[in-house]
């Protein structure tokens, strides 16, 4: 059991393109209630925006049978980004995942996942996600 | 509440807010997030997979710090954030979880300001190592 170490530095090919509208901003920032103006009028995203194409990418890496990742004891752990600029209305994602790291931690094991986001051919986002798989009850 | 950028020093304490959210919120933002895992909506769910009852989304609670930033700052240019998920933040129906985010200024160089942040529920730090760098 556990994940296929052979995985790391595999990069997984690009998403489909997300078409980033004022609606999609509108809808997240109306759920945390932010009311920043740059956000409200819907031209700008807030910074965690990016999650909502990066864990769709990791999403289908987490399901990969080649990597035997259990997702029944997946965790998010961490979550980083670094921007090189803000995400607008009108950008086209896609995102580019890849298996940065999977080691053990006890019975556990973390995976790390690079998710860069671009926009047509653009870095606007690298971001990393760390996860825990849970091992077996003892 | 916002401060000024140009005002800000190393060491500098950034007020308090609280944050508070309700069951609402975790589905709105499973809709605009696109995360429906269960365990934030669905407390039966969450109960037989051993959670105390159902749980926000740990990038909920990050974003929430980061409207923190966005709010003490006014500013939307943020280079950088991160945080670790270190314990889960129960939403039991009904209630208004309260979530108190602050901040100290860590770092000021180069048009850059480094933000820790911490953020409190039920007196228990819910994000760990969560930083900010914004461009001020």
């Amino acid at each position: 059991m556990g994940m296929n170490h052979d995985m790391i530095g595999h990069v997984y090919p690009p998403s489909m393109p997300y078409l980033v509208t004022s609606e999609n901003i509108s809808a997240f920032v109306k759920a945390l209630g932010d009311t920043n103006p740059a956000y409200a009028d819907g031209t700008v995203a807030p910074p965690t925006f990016p999650i909502v194409v990066t864990m769709n990418a990791m999403d289908t890496a987490f399901h990969d049978p080649a990597l035997q990742l259990d997702y029944s004891r997946l965790v998010h752990s961490d979550q980083k980004f670094e921007y090189l600029r803000p995400i607008r209305v009108g950008d086209e994602l896609t995102v580019a995942a890849s298996v940065e790291e999977i080691k053990p931690l006890g019975t556990n094991e973390i995976a790390t996942f690079k998710t860069d986001v671009f926009s047509g051919d653009e870095l606007v986002v690298t971001g990393w996600s760390k996860i825990v798989v849970r091992g077996p009850e003892a | 509440m916002t401060i000024k950028l140009s005002d800000v020093s190393i060491g500098m304490e950034l007020p308090a807010l609280d944050l508070a959210f309700t069951r609402a919120d975790l589905v709105a933002y499973a809709n605009a997030s696109g995360d429906q895992n269960p365990i934030h909506q669905d407390e039966a769910f969450a109960k037989s997979v051993g959670l105390p009852d159902v749980i926000a989304h740990g990038m909920l609670t990050m974003a929430l710090a980061g409207k923190y930033l966005s709010e003490v700052s006014g500013s939307q240019n943020v280079l950088e954030f991160s945080a670790k998920f270190i314990k889960p933040v129960v939403v039991p129906a009904g209630v208004d979880v309260s979530l108190i985010v602050s901040g100290k200024v860590t770092d000021v160089t180069d048009g850059v300001a480094k933000i820790d942040l911490l953020a409190m529920c039920n007196e228990v730090k819910v994000l760990g190592m969560a930083k900010g760098a914004i461009k001020i």
